[in-house]
């Protein structure tokens, strides 16, 4: 493979932006994000200078590899830290430096009047270095320590606003499904390294062929928890909607175009290991059907804008994971639905956040309405994101989601009826919770307060909307134009097989188009020709009451994982600290009381941890006993 | 008629050994003869320079290892090179923490409470035999991994344990604690030590021969008493057990991590970390190897425990010593899956785990001598929250070291537990590999949860503050540091370094 120095700086100028902010200090308050916004945009230019390179090469010598260092060298295993830029990771670092830089110069404005804006701007060019390290790595090491950096970055960015009294369970929850996503990564990359004795995504592809269907498919439900948990899939789903809790911008650039979407990459970029391991893959595809459902049903009954749009978020990574688990087919159509949605998603966000910003940080809808006259350049930004995600041609999201649900479809027999059937009524549910949150903030009549004064937030922020709404309207037919962007990432990918045509494509898009109507017009006859209260009602279906509560989700999670694990740790240290000492002190050793407070805080008695340490021998002694017997 | 054989012994060889030995020596001279004020700095430099002087010869002895000294009682060989070098290496560093004497109490003989503990505060004594004792202390620990007698490793054994016995109790602060604890400490250790033994007279029974390679040859030949190995087997590995620090042997860590001062503390966790694990590796790589049918599954349920206790306990703690007390209990549980794994690769990731760990755990203590309010170090984690706020390149370096205790890739923890858990994989134990990333993940929770408070939280007003470090507190903890991230980052001359030189001479 060819080999090309130039791939460092993607990463290394924001990365220098990000330490040399942090180590500056107050020093670099006047100027720092202006730097960091300037490297986030130099990292941008760097990745079109090397699209414009690859383009001038022939397939087969596109992608290009870079050795760092060697990272870890024991025995015959090597890893390097290295980099690959080939068709699938030049498309994400346009899209995370891309958006990512939109997302600086929005902030420059949004953040302009907080005291540790600097700070903020150095944590988000560390996102930008360790998301671009995640795509760029070689190997599923190198991916490790991106897909940990960006959640150490996103930490540190949801927690920017510690205010936020919520934010601390918010963050917990976050973190320990994280990790469970995490513990599958690290279980991947062992498996891989025990038994395919590589970790490099070449070496792995390599040994696939060779490898036991168990064994892939073992690796394959590894990775699947990994992007789970980074994706906000079921059911690792409910931190999404909590970290909403961060700045509007972060949720805009992690929670929308990049971070959540690591899963997919991850899959996609692991199409050998799926593709050995058919089950693994259907249970791809399955995961991701569950999760549009389940996203577009919570995303109905969300007062919240940002929210709404978190459970929107959730449902159409939903739609990328089914067209990842569709194989071969429907890997591009993933990567593009995931582009497309980096647009819109993205400009939604940065809409919310000016909305936001021009009613006083209110956040309920059912306290907006009619913002269409005061804040019209959101609006029309707004508006032609809603267009693009709900599907309408020739937007953005016609053309990936319609390719998406098309693969769903001809994936064949009942398992294209089912999966299909569900991206379908998911478009319908998409098209009338999208349109009652355009209608509940823009059209429908206002029931905001006589002190709130709404007006339309500065070029700055609304630059970027723009542009991103140009992204949503064009992108689409862009990429899909003479199917280009397939043809782009074909090479990447074994050859699909065969599969009929369930349905010709004008009728798949005409049903799509229907359900998109019928969900539009529920959506407008409830909130637009109906009155809307600006508090939410509490006579509502039963459905509502759980949709509300994210479809219980928390309570669940609660019962099957957070109490037991609770009981374990306490009843373990009870054991620890007291059992022990009871049977002890139960004997009638009560002449030594318990003393004085400082005494107290030692629970131990030395005779206890003497007693234990006998029994420990006695159950040592038996087990080598019994072993060796 | 019994000939007496005068012994001869390798002073090259040695001279690591013996060089501590003659600085703890003149350290006692000092205290009986140099005037009360010039003993601090003449102790700390002393100290220091019988240290470095030792890893210096060290260094110049390298090239003869694999060599036995001292009448067949010490092999000298590239994996007791390496731990002896850790050792040394992770004593300088914990030395430079005892030289701040906050954390000593005035005088050591007085009464809690007494008059005489109020006026040797005011007259500003110091007890300044902490550094004979720490480096008698170091001089067993160094003795420990490269004994290939069974007695010579009990005499190790008592060497290195007595000095920590006392030193436990010198806290200056909470007094009373600080003795129960040295005193439960002390009670225990003999306890495991009666144990231990027990186990060299069994294998002696079993094998004729206190020597490893006796014991070895004995195992193999299969001739002896297998009820005898057995036993000798149980009950030298519940001394050993005892001291790491594995579940159910574990009690006293707790306790005594968070009564002793928390500069011995830090030594303690760290160096006897590696001279325990050190002889352990050896002993079993070297005597047990063939009998490992016999010991093995039960090593591997012990490590299993191990793991997740320490893990799932350390979540329920409110204070940081103790949180870290149990976390070391959850790393000797990662640090057994070494021992079991039984090749190669097993001892030279335990040899790299166990010096990341040391370094990181003396910079995790050090950060911890430095938060403190008027009436001393604060250990309750709920004030240290919104430290990040208020002296951000403290919280930051304790929230590496914990991220490398976690296991986060670019620090030295990862490095540790990938090939660690690899090694035990390698060797057949899938229980160890799943165990240990669970409860790596586990364990990873409470460690976030500290940073999250400590960056997330807003300061609690009560006078908690961070301390200005001292010089040679801030070289202990740029170093500490420095290592764990370094080693995270590029690992790969040291991990070269001890592929190519550990191995066990038989």
């Amino acid at each position: 493979m060819v080999t090309n120095s130039g791939l460092v700086y993607l990463i290394a100028l924001p990365l220098f932006g990000a330490v040399s902010l942090l180590l500056l200090g107050r020093r670099a308050d006047k100027w720092g994000h202006l730097l960091a916004t300037a490297l986030s945009a130099g990292s941008f230019a760097v990745g079109l200078f090397q699209l414009s390179q690859m383009l001038g090469r022939d397939v087969e010598s596109r992608p290009v590899t870079q050795k760092l260092f060697t990272w870890i060298s024991v025995g015959s295993f090597n890893v390097d830290a290295s980099l690959l830029l080939d068709q699938l990771s030049i498309s994400f670092v346009l899209l995370i430096t891309g958006v990512g830089t939109l997302i600086h110069i929005y902030s420059i404005s949004y953040m302009a009047h907080d005291p540790d804006r600097r700070r903020f701007f150095a944590y988000l060019n560390l996102f930008i270095a360790a998301m671009l390290l995640l795509v760029l790595g070689d190997s599923y090491l190198n991916l490790y320590v991106g897909w940990e950096g960006v959640g150490l970055a996103s930490y540190l960015l949801i927690g920017f606003w510690n205010q936020k009294a919520a934010y601390a369970t918010a963050s917990k929850k976050a973190f320990v499904m994280n990790r469970i996503g995490d513990m599958g990564l690290s279980f991947a990359i062992m498996i891989a390294f025990a038994s395919l004795g590589t970790v490099s995504f070449s070496g792995v592809k390599e040994k696939a062929e060779f490898a036991s269907e168990a064994t892939m498919t073992a690796l394959g439900i590894m990775l699947l928890i990994a992007a789970v948990g980074k994706s906000a899939q079921f059911p690792l789903q409910a931190w999404l909607g909590d970290a909403m809790a961060g700045p509007t911008p972060v949720s805009a650039l992690i929670h929308a175009a990049t971070m959540v979407t690591a899963g997919v990459y991850l899959i996609v970029r692991s199409n050998f290991v799926f593709d050995a391991a058919p089950n693994a893959q259907l249970l791809v595809a399955i995961i991701g059907a569950i999760t549009l459902i389940f996203g577009a049903l919570i995303g109905t009954a969300k007062d919240d804008i940002k929210k709404a749009l978190a459970a929107s978020t959730m449902s159409q990574i939903g739609y990328m994971i089914l067209g990842a688990g569709l194989g071969p087919a429907g890997y591009a159509y993933a990567i593009m639905h995931l582009i497309t949605h980096g647009f819109f998603k993205a400009g939604m966000f940065l809409g919310a956040g000016s909305v936001m910003h021009g009613m006083n940080d209110e956040v309920n809808m059912r306290k907006y309405g009619a913002l269409r006259k005061f804040m019209p350049i959101t609006f029309v930004t707004f508006g032609l994101g809603y267009l693009a995600i709900i599907g309408v041609p020739p937007f953005a999201g016609f053309y990936s989601k319609d390719m998406l649900i098309e693969t769903a479809l001809n994936a064949g027999g009942v398992k294209g009826i089912l999966l299909g059937g569900t991206a379908l009524l998911g478009a319908g549910i998409t098209a009338f919770y999208m349109t009652r949150v355009m209608i509940l903030t823009f059209t429908s009549p206002k029931r905001w307060d006589d002190n709130q004064r709404p007006h339309e937030s500065p070029a700055l922020m609304w630059i970027p909307m723009a542009i991103l709404a140009v992204g949503s309207v064009i992108s689409g037919y862009l990429l899909h134009q003479g199917k280009a962007f397939k043809h782009w990432l074909e090479p990447l990918f074994a050859k699909p097989g065969e599969h009929s045509e369930l349905l010709p494509p004008i009728v798949v898009s005409g049903l799509a188009l229907t359900m998109v109507a019928i969900g539009v017009a529920i959506a407008v006859v409830k909130y637009q020709l109906s009155e809307v209260d600006s508090v939410a009602p509490e006579n509502v279906t039963e459905f509502t009451h759980f949709a509300r509560r994210d479809l219980l989700q928390d309570e669940i999670n609660e019962a099957l994982f957070m109490r037991p694990g609770q009981a374990i740790t306490s009843a373990l240290v009870k054991i620890d600290q007291s059992v022990i000492d009871g049977a002890v002190r139960g004997i009638g050793q009560m002449a030594i009381g318990s003393g004085s407070s400082l005494r107290k805080s030692q629970t131990g008695f030395v005779r206890s941890y003497a007693a234990l340490i006998l029994v420990g021998a006695a159950a040592l002694i038996a087990a080598i006993w019994v072993v060796t017997q | 008629m019994i000939t007496f054989i005068s012994p001869t012994l390798e002073y090259a060889i040695l001279a690591p050994m013996l060089i501590v030995l003659a600085g703890a020596l003149i350290g006692v001279l000092i205290e009986a003869f140099a005037p009360r004020s010039a003993r601090a700095n003449s102790q700390l430099f002393i100290t220091l320079t019988a240290l470095v002087l030792s890893l210096a010869s060290l260094i110049r002895v390298r090239n003869s290892a694999s060599t036995t000294a001292a009448m067949e009682s010490v092999t000298f060989d590239g994996a007791g090179m390496l731990l002896q070098a850790s050792i040394l290496v992770i004593s300088i560093i914990a030395v430079l923490l005892l030289a701040d004497q906050e954390n000593f109490t005035a005088l050591a003989s007085a009464l809690p409470g007494s008059d005489e503990e109020r006026a040797s505060l005011q007259k500003d004594l110091r007890v300044t035999e902490i550094y004979p004792l720490t480096l008698f202390a170091v001089a067993g620990m160094m003795l420990f991994p490269v004994a290939t007698d069974l007695i010579t490793l009990f005499v190790a054994l008592e060497v290195l344990s007595l000095p920590l016995y006392l030193l436990a109790g010198l806290s200056r602060r909470r007094r009373l604690m600080s003795q129960e604890a040295a005193l439960k400490y002390f009670l225990l250790g003999a306890f495991s030590s009666a144990f231990f033994l027990m186990g060299i007279a069994y294998l002696y029974g079993y094998s004729a021969s206190t020597t490893l390679a006796g014991i070895h040859a004995a195992v193999v030949g299969g001739t002896g008493n297998d009820i005898y190995l057995l036993l000798g087997i149980a009950f030298l590995s519940i001394g050993l057990l005892f001291k790491v620090g594995a579940v159910p042997f574990h009690a006293w860590s707790p306790d005594v991590y968070q009564g002793a001062p928390t500069a011995v503390t830090a030594f303690m966790a760290a160096a006897t970390k590696v001279a325990a694990f050190g002889a352990m590796l050896r002993i079993f790589y070297v005597s047990f190897a063939e009998a490992l049918y016999q010991w093995r599954p039960a090593l591997i349920a012990i490590a299993l425990i191990t793991m997740v206790f320490g893990s799932l306990v350390a979540i329920a703690q409110r204070d940081v010593k103790r949180m870290l007390a149990y976390s070391s209990i959850a790393h000797a549980g990662f640090l057994l899956s070494g021992v079991i794994a039984l090749n190669k690769s097993g001892l030279d990731a335990s040899i790299f785990y166990l010096f990341a760990y040391g370094v990181a755990t003396v910079g995790a203590f050090g950060i911890v001598t430095l938060v403190r309010d008027s009436a001393g170090e604060v250990t309750d984690l709920n004030r240290w929250s919104g430290l990040g706020k208020r002296s951000p390149w403290v919280a930051t370096a304790f929230a590496g070291f914990l991220l490398a205790f976690a296991g986060i890739p670019l620090t030295s923890g990862f490095i540790g537990k990938f090939s660690i858990f690899s090694a035990a994989y390698e060797s057949g134990s899938t229980a160890i590999l799943i165990t240990g990333v669970l409860s790596s993940a586990i364990a990873a929770f409470f460690y976030i949860r500290v940073i999250v408070l400590m960056f997330f939280k807003d300061p609690v007003e009560d006078g908690t503050s961070v301390v200005i470090p001292s010089l040679y507190t801030q070289v202990t903890i740029i170093v500490s540091a420095v290592v764990t991230f370094a080693l995270g980052i590029y690992p790969t001359p040291l991990i070269n370094f001890i592929q190519s030189t550990a191995s066990f001479l038989r």
